[in-house]
């Protein structure tokens, strides 16, 4: 399994990486923390003419907090998130899910925005940036853009990153105090993909009525997405162990989940059930 | 295509070496068949077992998921630099005396891995040991063992960090 | 042997000699041998389970820079005579199964997905890689049989010229099983899915030829170096003593590693060939391939007792789905099966059927504890849907049909063909099981049986188990006196891992009276010794370690006659001191070693015997299963297990944890799952599920010594088996118990959290 012959370069500059990943037309990858894309060159999966290893860019490995949320840069590590300690109040969801991502060594090496351009449907960061309503900031030769999460991932391992572009951003929207929150995900060892997880939040109001929620899926689905169903479910009500039960039944309904050989799509579906009951439950306790 | 090679330049146990190496070489290969570190195992080159753990810039890493170059004016750690020429570490003494290993191949990562561990979080406690050491398999020993001598070199680490 | 003097050894938990490299980064693996001109190997596979080649094309890979070679069936013929040697069967070669043999390269045919078709030779693994995927194969599809069913019909064919896929049916009988009418009989069919070893070091071969002296040797090898010697010689027309085969530090074998697999000529046929060395490294994905599976069998099972729940008969057929040829040793699993399926129990009537299957499938070898995980799986199974059937706790139901000591030795059923009889050896079974009842706190615990708690289903289960051990046919030793005055310790088992050299240098030590530090231990390779046997069956300290007692005696002997002559004193006079120093008795003179003996005096010793020995034990689980999800978690484990006389007790235990664990990753994780077309679906430790650290923290073992095996001098008996074969029927016992009141009855392993959701699931409908 050694990996396939490849060309390397290692750029200063976002521009330089930028056209190298252009001038490779499709054919370059960019290389970030590697711990996807590696594994799948050794399996011969993919053989990239050119790797553009971002490790000498500048500025993308930066957490910032602001009025306006929580900015993760594109060369944030799995343990950078899990050591900063601000997280726990100002996205406790983003430090509760990245808490189950892969194992010890991964999370040294294994970068947010290579995460997320990877696009599994089972990990954890799509599933929260879909829910939050994140917004990922991309740089290409014509420029940067900016995409609202949900719109980024097509299905399993597709996204609307073109051949020329890098995220170099995910921008977190700001997590109001008071929010009611939960993740859960079933793996079948500790560290594994998600067969199943969901991440969920409501603000509620005065009245204690659930207003505002966000229902996100993993695993059980062919890219992360939002359960508006099972939202609409929520919303409105006193979140009660009456309504939770009710929005989870709905979401098993609204899943699409694949079949693979660990998890069959009703075992997915039921297991989409009960995580979201108790993330909901635990969200309203 | 014919792979790009280039010169690197890292310190391996405290000592710089400089190697040529092909852009596709991981960092684990070039250890052990091209500077003859062959303390560092590889078990499966896609990241899953951690017999290949080594400690670059002080954090334990996957050699099998980085490449050579991307080592280039780092520290690299393997077991090799984990060990002494006259006795064992405290660490590998636990390992010793808690039969932590049996056929020793997936021991030198454990090692690595171990290291890290105790050298940034030295009261780690037991769950967070079994929770590190789950990305290192182990086909001998049922682990057991291995948590019990990694939490026994705990000992060790604190009146280093305490001394630091 | 004289357990007062000082250097008695045996008996103590004595640190590994081994560690002391191992932990430094000082082992010697093969992988981590490098020489001048060495080049390396890699093996292209087949893509399809089932298929005719039509053509390889070779040319492009042949002229890509760096390849030094490239060898298909077509080279092979050419250089053998025509022919393409086929492995030969190691265990048990009946006519029936040779027909079936696999040839060491796909020859027109290819029967399974990763059966080797080419063999590139490059200046670099990565470069060989490359080459593989420059070789053009076409090959005709043909329809795949990918389960054993399939088949048993017949109608796809491996071999055309064989007309059938199922090469052999082996009987176990006993007594009149037919004619027993029994009071209670229940029938049931129950499944072991495949699994394998999956040691952390993959294969892997250094092949050297010395064409100049027309000799090779090759490292890398493990288990069985003289057996693989003796069918490399013969495959490569080479004379015995041509081939030496060098253990280098192993990694793992549990069974899997070091029978002779493909790789095994193909490695060598290239050094020779093209007059390098070569070396292959096997990966993960073809070990996951290539490397022998294990376990999977189909059975029909059957008991018959009385209402008291007295057993009368066991009956049985059993299918066991061999892959597309039988390799070495795969006799042994389906074997089993018929023949202990009785286990630790008085079964006074048995007829039990197993029939080997062929099917486009990676062919099946032996995994720790080899047919008797499986049997046990479905004996304990069986025997607790008895118990509840007839309303009888199950402790109860299985004390009632444990053997007794008085009972001692026990006839198995006799095993059929060829002709296999056995026994139990000795030991008082009830005890362990109360042993073992009292550790997990059953009493306490068994109120918990079935609650709900928490969101969690509570269930206990017990098993009781027999290992056999210490394979025969014999065991060579070879002792030689070094100039410094130490003693070097050559023997005929091989180390896999499992701390072999510390456990040698204990019985020698002790054997001759001298501290561990003047013993070193040579072992498993084909330079130290005329004829060794190896590892397996739980066989190198039985076996090996009576042999270095055996020779130790000689050395003694020896040692007296040359201290006689030097004293001018009989023999029988001469007494052996400490440090093997020699005096006149009576406080005569005496001579230290040097002294007395000749530089490089050597003794040989034999241990020979075919009778086997019976570890035996029992084990408990405690589970909570969450029916939400289908996930169990283990509580607690316990198992007490008498292993005869203990030679170090840190070691038995670590091969005790450790055989419980690979056990509960075949019951609750390891899967390797094949599509209908035949491809394996769990190529990678991704989709392999081995246990990791955070499964299963609560395990106990507990050794016993109390029944010394009363067939070998050391009245040791194989333990490295034992934790593995209860397991997969405790913890089904436990979670059938936990999930009483819906009503699941697992069947079939492993009990992976889908499918017992789905088992809860169907039970709701």
């Amino acid at each position: 399994m050694k990996l396939p012959a490849f060309a390397y370069a290692c750029p200063e500059t976002l521009e330089e990486a930028v056209a190298l990943l252009a001038a490779g037309a499709g054919t370059a990858k960019a290389l970030s923390g590697g711990q996807s894309l590696l594994p799948t060159m050794a399996f011969r999966l993919v053989a990239p003419s050119l790797l553009v290893d971002l490790r000498k860019l500048p500025g993308l490995d930066r957490i910032s907090l602001g009025e306006d949320g929580v900015r993760l840069g594109a060369k944030v590590r799995w343990r950078d998130i899990e050591r900063d300690a601000r997280l726990a109040s100002a996205h406790p969801l983003l430090a509760r899910a990245v808490a189950h991502v892969a194992h010890y060594q991964i999370r040294n090496r294994g970068t947010v925005g290579g995460n997320l351009a990877h696009a599994d449907p089972a990990a954890e960061m799509p599933g929260v940036a879909v829910t939050c309503d994140a917004e990922l900031a991309l740089t290409g030769s014509k420029g940067t853009r900016v995409v609202r999460a949900a719109d980024f991932f097509l299905g399993p391992l597709s996204t609307v990153l073109a051949d020329d572009e890098l995220i170099v951003e995910v921008r977190l929207p700001a997590w109001p105090p008071g929010r009611r929150w939960g993740f859960e995900e079933f793996a079948l060892r500790r560290g594994d993909f998600a067969l199943a997880g969901v991440a969920a939040y409501y603000d509620p109001d005065a009245e204690g009525i659930a207003r505002n929620a966000h229902i996100g899926v993993i695993g059980a689905c062919h890219r992360a997405h939002r359960l508006a169903r099972a939202e609409a479910a929520l919303n409105g009500r006193a979140a009660d162990e009456q309504a939770i039960l009710a929005s989870a039944e709905v979401a098993a309904a609204e899943v699409d989940p694949p079949t693979d050989l660990h998890a069959s799509a009703a075992y997915r579906r039921a297991l989409v059930q009960t995580l979201l009951e108790r993330a909901l439950l635990r969200a309203a306790s | 295509m014919q792979s790009q090679t280039m010169l690197i330049r890292f310190e391996l146990n405290g000592k710089p070496v400089e190697v040529e190496v092909s852009a596709r070489t991981t960092l684990a290969d070039c250890l052990r068949h091209q500077l003859m570190q062959t303390g560092t195992h590889v078990g499966c080159e896609h990241g899953v077992c951690g017999a290949c753990t080594v400690i670059v810039a002080g954090e334990a890493v996957r050699s099998c998921l980085m490449l050579a170059v991307q080592v280039e004016g780092q520290a690299v750690t393997t077991v090799e630099g984990l060990s002494r020429e006259e006795a064992l570490t405290p660490l590998q003494a636990a390992f010793r005396k808690h039969h932590a290993l049996q056929c020793g191949f997936c021991t030198p990562g454990m090692l690595a891995t171990a290291h890290a561990l105790l050298t940034e979080d030295p009261e780690a406690d037991r769950a967070r040991i079994r929770e590190v050491l789950s990305g290192n398999l182990c086909r001998c020993t049922g682990y057991i063992p291995i948590v019990e001598a990694v939490f026994e070199a705990r000992a060790a680490y604190v009146d280093k960090s305490a001394k630091a | 042997m004289n357990p007062k003097h000082p250097f008695a050894a045996v008996g103590a938990p004595v640190e590994r000699v081994e560690d002391l490299r191992l932990l430094r980064g000082r082992g010697k693996y093969v992988d981590d041998l490098h020489c001048e001109g060495m080049l390396h190997a890699a093996i292209l596979r087949s893509p399809v389970a089932h298929g005719r080649i039509r053509a390889i094309d070779c040319a492009a890979a042949r002229a890509m820079p760096g390849v030094r070679g490239i060898f298909t069936a077509e080279d092979i013929a050419q250089t053998s005579k025509g022919s393409i040697p086929t492995i030969p069967l190691r265990a048990a070669p009946l006519p029936e199964l040779v027909r079936f043999e696999q040839p060491v390269i796909a020859h027109r045919k290819v029967r399974y997905v990763g059966e080797p078709i080419a063999l590139a030779v490059a200046d670099s693994a990565a470069l060989a890689e490359d080459a593989l995927e420059a070789i053009g194969l076409d090959i005709e599809p043909l329809p795949a049989v990918a389960g054993w069913r399939a088949s048993a019909r017949n109608d796809v064919l491996l071999f055309e010229e064989c007309a059938s896929n199922q090469p052999i049916t082996y009987t176990a009988s006993k007594g009149d099983a037919a004619s027993v009418n029994a009071a209670y009989v229940r029938r049931e069919r129950l499944r072991v899915q495949r699994h394998t070893a999956c040691c952390m070091e993959p294969r892997g071969l250094l092949a050297l030829w010395d064409g100049a002296q027309a000799k090779l040797e090759v490292s890398g090898a493990a288990k069985v170096p003289f057996a693989v010697r003796r069918a490399l010689a013969q495959c490569l027309d080479l004379p015995e003593d041509c081939v030496d085969m060098i253990e280098a530090d192993t990694g793992g074998s549990f069974g899997v590693r070091g029978e002779f697999y493909p790789e095994d000529y193909l490695v060598p046929f290239a050094a020779r060939k093209l007059n390098r060395p070569v070396k292959w490294t096997e990966d993960r994905r073809e070990n996951l391939l290539a490397s022998d599976h294990a376990r999977e069998v189909d059975m029909e099972v059957e008991i018959a007792c009385e209402k008291d729940g007295t057993i009368l008969a066991l009956r049985g057929r059993a299918w066991v789905d061999m892959g597309a040829y039988v390799r070495a040793n795969a006799s042994v699993q389906p074997c089993n099966i018929a023949q202990y399926l009785s286990g630790p129990y008085r079964v006074p009537n048995i007829h039990v059927q197993s029939t080997m299957v062929l099917t486009n499938k990676t062919p099946v070898g032996t995994y720790r504890a080899p047919g008797r995980f499986e049997a046990d799986f479905f004996r304990e199974r069986l025997f607790d849907m008895a118990a509840r059937d007839l309303a009888i706790d199950p402790v109860e139901f299985r004390r009632r049909n444990l053997l007794c000591k008085e009972e001692m030795p026990y006839p198995f059923a006799t095993l059929r063909p060829p002709e296999r009889k056995g026994e139990t050896d000795s030991g008082d079974y009830r005890i362990a099981l109360e042993r073992c009842l009292a550790e997990i706190g059953w009493a306490e615990k068994s109120r918990l049986q079935g609650r709900l708690i928490e969101g969690r289903y509570h269930g206990l289960g017990i098993g009781c188990f027999i290992e056999g051990g210490g394979a025969g046919p014999r065991e060579n030793a070879r002792l030689v006196v070094e100039p410094d005055g130490s003693v070097s310790v050559y023997v005929g088992s091989a180390n896999l891992g499992q701390g072999l050299e510390t456990v040698c240098t204990q019985i020698a030590a002790e054997a001759l009276a001298l501290p561990m530090e003047r013993i070193r231990v040579f072992h498993g390779s084909t330079a130290h010794l005329k004829e060794g046997f190896g590892s397996f069956h739980s066989r190198s300290v039985v076996m090996g370690g009576s042999a270095i007692l055996a020779a130790a005696e000689n050395l003694r002997g020896a040692i007296r006659a040359a201290a006689a002559r030097r004293l001018g004193c009989a023999v029988s006079d001469v007494v052996i001191g400490e440090g093997l120093s020699a005096s006149q008795a009576a406080g005569g003179k005496t001579l230290a070693l040097s002294e007395s003996v000749p530089q490089g005096l050597s003794a040989e010793g034999t241990f020979a015997s075919h009778h086997h020995t019976t570890a035996y034990g029992a084990a408990a689980a405690h589970v909570a299963v969450d029916a939400r999800t289908g996930r169990i978690e283990l509580l607690d484990y316990v198992m007490v297990e008498d292993i005869g006389r203990i030679i170090n007790p840190l070691t038995a235990r670590g091969q005790a944890i450790g055989a419980i664990v690979q056990g509960l990753g075949g019951t609750l994780l390891e899967n390797l799952v094949y599509d209908e077309e035949g491809q394996l679906l769990t190529a990678s430790l991704v989709d392999y599920l081995l246990p990791s650290a955070t499964d299963f923290p609560h395990i106990r073992a507990i050794l016993l010594e109390d029944s010394p095996s009363p067939h070998n001098p050391l009245g040791a008996k194989g333990g490295g088996e034992g934790g593995t074969v209860a397991v997969g029927g405790v913890v089904a016992n436990a979670v059938a118990a936990a999930l009483v009141t819906l009503g699941v009855e697992p069947r079939e392993l492993p009990l992976a959290p889908q499918r017992i959701w789905h088992l809860i699931d169907a039970a709701r409908r």
